[in-house]
């Protein structure tokens, strides 16, 4: 006998729980040793064959686990023996093990069925109360549906406190096993009309519970809950009543006019702040249409707002921000107490305030509003800073900037977020400055201006939360650079050395932005020359330029560098506004250039590009560069190469001439204008939108094998792949199929690259395609909802090729006459719902088969009620007649019916759809003829439950052919 | 619904523990690790709120969509209710006072240390209050009726095992 020996020593000698616990206070710094000595222990006496050592250990490991967050998953085992132990004590010991460690995954539940069925069934009430919590938490769908008939009978049991626990845990049952409910339906509805206060109670619980989910189903049930609202003093009770309320009411409008009077009652008589509250929310969730309960809820929500609690402030906030879209005058009553409560200690009660201001913005006080709100910002903890600025972004861009008109102000602003020191809102101000790029033409301009100033201070560079907006800036004042007062300035801007303190995303997005910006500079300066001598002949330009050179040495060297004048005329106009306007000036000022050239030292104008000042700019790029063409980083690598090849093609060029002297200068001037011309066309492009589902409408061109690269981007970049599914596509043209030989390879596709974060595969397939992303971190969902703004382009030219079709939508999009400033709102580009995704479909959720079985329920009900029996399964004519009339009730109703039918149609057809995928997806859209079918599909799968379902949809129907039937007599009362 | 509840003392140790919904993403009872891990994040929240401020705390990150919760010092315990859109923020606040003033008439004069070494009772206790997340009862009175009958039950099985017990091991030598 030496193991019941051992177990006797193991019991005399064994911890308790209290020992344990002593034990653990005892050793707070060697705690995990202790325990794990003391799971040791656990492990051991857990084995024994003596009930009281084993639950006693079974004890200590729970509490180990619930306190300690040890594992216990292991003692499942043990814990169901004890659970069937004959003393209570060991099985409230089990219990509780089994109720905080078990879950649906635990094997050993498919062995528990027969213990909780005894103990269900035990006349020891708290042993049927142990039984209960347990399922309660643990209640699988074979739990449910095995005790169903146990729960059935508790549910009527002449103990309130077994039958109160009953009802809670028959909630639990219904979610797992819909089946539970044609049985256990009727006796928890009885528990509503009961005498008992407490099973009354519970039951309002559980049909709170079940009709926030689906609150349809349970309108029959109204008369029960009116007679409770109107009856019931017990608060608790009330507030489940009037939860009820809040989602049935918008489903009957007979019922919200029913209700508004008790409701008010209570609003005015209780003296419960909690049951005030309900009242308040109730009646602005749900009876917002009756104006004196809304103005008895406002004024009882002041109540609150001036109330010292700020548990109650905080309430009184969230219910003006329910009332919020529909009564704004609310809000605008309270408006002083809102702004002040800003201010507040409470970060609950000003994120409540913040979010309250944001309702009140609109067109006409958004400025005032926001530099409010700026202001706070900056005297704010930083978290809520934060919150301020996205309120702020979310709140202006919200429907394609629907409330800005002045976009330089918006702009200005953004900018001058950026510049909040607590500022982490980086991406969004990112993404927002060049989407504004994009779609608003007219705020360019300022944008740039914008970008200027954040991209020259040196201070910025240092702050990592700034990178994507400095990205964002040194983008927007690369592309649109001929707005830039100085380019000059810009590029030492963009290659100043802090930059190295940015991320190498960024980085190359800086370096190419300066490629822009000298290709720009490049191309003014050549431009200039050549407009400062545009009727010259070639002869005497040729017979004048070297004299000009001997006798007036370097400095004035640029004048004389001018080429033939070959541009066509049509030159100026292909070329930017900017840079048009800027050939007028010179062309005005052309005197001064020539004369006054020696005394610009420092030539920072922008009209005025000297020969210096370009040779300067020219070294300043080289050795800014320079150290990058060893950078580990490809990207970066890549595109100083760029830059660094341009400058040495372009130096020795205007260079050269100085020594050369020879009219072969005068073609390498030309080849060095051709090909800046040629660069520069390219940059000036514009950057046209293209929905993401242009490519699809693109024809594949022949040889090309389109799938099989795309596949194996697929495998290396799974992940970034679905990022560039959502972003937008930027098509731009393909400069090296149309400039043909004259452009070296070199430059020509890297070159027109954007500026964008990219990897060398990704380029590579951008080459390969002509396509260009943005970068992946701006996609939004913005991006998506671009307008097919080149469609019908696209469309008539389907026979031609990709660089075509590119070409012709660039086109129409590059000769945009200067919109006037005098407009009122610069167009803001956006698109129709075409691209819209398709909102997410309606999950089938067991809730819908929950009320499903549920309508069943109550119809089976009602059929019990008024006509005699009538079999189950059988559908008599009469109980057809029945279940139209309690379930059209509420459509029929609507003063919209057809609309309420057709949701409530799409509704019951998912709910019935289980197993039946066909069915699933019915659009709102569809009409009475197609529903009719459904029914007709459906009607071969009959079982009591469709052809009750059948009726529904044909009470639906003729709701839409006979607007008005009294059908409700009684409905409530 | 109530999601769950609990209570941790000052220094952040969990006193009492109960979770009464499946996580919705797993359709898994949280396990052990995961428990711990949300009660410690609802304590990192916790212990950098200031005093005298309102007592809701957005949930939403840690216990999903929908989630609220309320909380209160007692002493030097926090009571944290978490729960859904199906029960009014002030009625826990109450339900709360309810909970502690029942173990304070179950403990004369409750303090930390009685939750500590009264794991299974305070379960009973809150488990009459609170079934699968519902709110059965709120009157203390009730409430500590059932408890003791329940401590009497237990103590009644166990006095019968005590003398037995040594009977009847003994003579099995």
């Amino acid at each position: 006998m030496a193991t019941t020996a051992s177990s006797f020593m193991d019991s005399l000698f064994q911890r308790t729980l209290d020992d344990l616990i002593k034990g653990l206070r005892h050793n707070l710094i060697g705690e995990q040793l202790f325990i794990s000595k003391s799971l040791e222990d656990i492990r051991k006496e857990i084995k024994s064959t003596d009930l009281q050592t084993k639950s006693i250990a079974l004890e200590k490991l729970t509490y180990l686990s619930s306190i300690h967050g040890i594992d216990m998953s292991w003692a499942a085992f043990h814990a169901v023996e004890i659970m069937s132990s004959s003393r209570f004590s060991h099985k409230k010991i089990g219990y509780l093990a089994a109720s905080l460690s078990f879950n649906e995954s635990t094997e050993v539940l498919l062995l528990i069925t027969n213990q909780l069925r005894k103990d269900l069934s035990s006349t020891n009430e708290f042993e049927v109360n142990l039984a209960l919590e347990c399922l309660s938490v643990i209640a699988t769908i074979d739990l449910a549906r095995d005790l169903t008939p146990e729960l059935f009978t508790l549910l009527s049991s002449s103990k309130v406190y077994v039958r109160k626990k009953a009802i809670a845990v028959i909630f639990k049952v219904f979610e797992k096993y819909q089946d539970s409910v044609g049985v256990c339906f009727k006796r928890l509805v009885e528990n509503l009309e009961g005498s008992d206060g407490k099973s009354m109670s519970a039951a309002v619980g559980v049909f709170c519970e079940l009709a926030a989910k689906d609150p349809r189903a349970y309108l029959p049930l109204a008369p029960e809950f009116y007679r409770i609202l109107v009856d019931c003093r017990n608060n608790w009770v009330l507030i489940k009543v009037l939860k009820i309320f809040a989602s049935l009411a918008p489903l009957e409008p007979r019922l919200a006019k029913r209700i508004v009077e008790p409701i008010c009652e209570l609003m005015r008589k209780t003296g419960a702040k909690s049951l005030l509250f309900e009242c308040i929310r109730t009646v602005v969730t749900s009876l917002g249409e009756y104006e004196s309960a809304v103005r008895l809820a406002v004024s009882k929500t002041r109540e609150f707002l001036s109330d010292d609690d700020s548990n109650l402030k905080y309430l009184g906030l969230q219910a003006l921000t329910i009332m919020g879209p529909k009564h704004l005058w609310a809000i605008l009553e309270n408006k002083e107490v809102v702004i002040k409560s800003l201010s507040d200690t409470d970060s609950n009660v000003k994120l409540a305030a913040l979010r309250l201001v944001m309702t009140m913005v609109s067109e006409d006080n958004v400025i005032e509003i926001c530099r409010v709100l700026l202001n706070y910002s900056l005297k704010s903890d930083p978290e809520f800073c934060n919150e301020i600025l996205s309120s702020i972004l979310f709140t202006c861009s919200r429907n394609f900037y629907e409330i800005i008109v002045d976009f330089d102000w918006y702009v200005s602003l953004l900018g001058e977020m950026s510049r909040i020191p607590n500022c982490q809102k980086g991406e969004e101000i990112e993404s927002q400055l060049i989407d504004i790029c994009l779609r608003v033409e007219d705020a360019r301009p300022e944008l740039v201006r914008v970008g200027r100033d954040l991209v020259i201070d040196p201070a910025l560079l240092g702050n990592p939360f700034l990178h994507g907006i400095l990205s964002a800036a040194a983008w927007v004042s690369g592309e649109y650079v001929e707005f830039a007062k100085s380019p000059f300035e810009l590029l030492e801007a963009l290659l100043q050395p802090r930059t190295n303190l940015l991320p190498s995303s960024v980085r190359s997005v800086y370096i190419q932005s300066s490629f822009k910006v000298l290709v720009f500079c490049l191309h003014s300066y050549l431009l200039n020359n050549e407009a400062h001598i545009p009727s010259s002949s070639p002869e005497k330009l040729a017979s004048g330029v070297p004299d000009t050179v001997l006798g007036d040495g370097f400095l004035e060297a640029s004048v004389i560098t001018a080429p033939k004048s070959i541009v066509e005329s049509e030159h100026d106009a292909d070329f930017s506004p900017g840079a048009s306007n800027h050939g007028v000036s010179v062309e005005n000022d052309g005197e001064d250039v020539i004369h006054g050239q020696t005394s610009l030292s420092v030539p920072l104008e922008k009209d005025y590009f000297t020969r210096e000042s370009i040779i300067k700019l020219l070294d300043m790029s080289e050795m800014a560069l320079g150290p990058l063409l060893e950078s580990h980083e490809v990207e970066i690598q890549e595109r100083s190469r760029n830059v660094i090849g341009l400058i040495e093609l372009i130096k020795q060029e205007i260079t050269g001439p100085l020594v050369k002297k020879e009219t072969d200068d005068m073609r390498d001037e030309f080849k060095a204008l051709n090909m800046i011309r040629l660069i520069c066309d390219g940059f000036s492009e514009e950057l046209g939108p293209v929905p993401v589902t242009a490519q699809e409408r693109v024809p594949v061109p022949e040889g090309l094998t389109l799938v099989e690269n795309l596949c194996d981007l697929d495998t290396i970049f799974a992940d970034m792949n679905l990022l560039t599914q959502s972003s937008l596509i930027l098509g731009t043209l393909n400069l090296g199929e149309t400039t043909g030989g004259s452009l070296s390879d070199l430059q020509t596709k890297d070159d027109l690259e954007p500026a964008t974060e990219s990897t060398s595969l990704l380029s590579e397939h951008r080459k390969r395609h002509g396509l260009y992303y943005l970068p992946s971190e701006k996609s939004n969902s913005l991006y998506n909802a671009y307008p097919p703004a080149n469609d019908s382009l696209l469309q008539q030219n389907e026979n031609d090729h990709v660089d075509d079709l590119v070409k012709l939508t660039e086109q129409s999009l590059v000769p945009k006459k200067k919109p006037s400033h005098a407009k009122p709102r610069p167009v803001v580009v956006k698109l129709d719902e075409g691209d819209v995704p398709i909102t997410s479909r309606k999950l089938e959720s067991e809730e819908n088969l929950l009320s499903g079985a549920v309508r069943d329920a109550l119809l089976g009900n009602e059929d019990k009620s008024t006509s005699a029996k009538v079999p189950c399964g059988k559908s008599s004519s009469k109980r057809i007649e029945k279940g139209k009339q309690s379930v059209d009730v509420p459509s029929e109703s609507n003063d919209n019916a057809a609309d309420k039918g057709k949701a409530d149609v799409g509704k019951g057809s998912s709910r019935r759809s289980k197993g039946r995928g066909k069915e699933r997806k019915h659009k709102s859209g569809v009409k009475g003829g197609t529903q009719r079918e459904g029914n007709g599909q459906r009607e071969n799968l009959k079982s009591s439950r469709t052809s009750k379902h059948k009726t529904h949809h044909g009470a639906v129907d003729s709701v839409n052919v006979i607007p008005q039937t009294p059908v409700i007599p009684d409905f409530l009362l | 619904m109530i999601k769950a509840v609990l209570v941790i003392n000052g220094m952040g140790k969990p006193r009492l523990s109960k979770f009464y919904e499946f996580q919705e993403d797993d359709h898994a009872m949280q396990p052990p690790e995961k428990q711990q891990e949300l009660i410690r994040s609802v304590y990192g929240v916790l212990c950098s709120r200031p005093e005298n401020v309102s007592n809701f705390i957005q949930s939403n990150p840690l216990f999903g969509l929908d989630s609220r919760l309320v909380y209160r010092t007692f002493a030097s315990l926090y009571f944290v209710f978490i729960f859904d859109s199906s029960e009014n923020e002030l009625a826990m606040l109450d339900l709360m006072q309810a909970f502690v003033e029942t173990l304070d008439k179950c403990f004369s004069n409750v303090c930390e240390l009685d939750l500590v070494f009264n794991f299974s009772k305070v379960h009973a206790i809150l488990d009459e209050i609170i079934l699968g997340g519902q709110v059965l009862e709120t009157s203390s009175a009730e409430i500590v009726k059932a408890v003791d009958e329940i401590s009497r039950l237990e103590k009644a099985s166990n006095a019968m095992t005590l003398v037995p017990k040594s009977i009847a091991t003994w003579p099995s030598r």
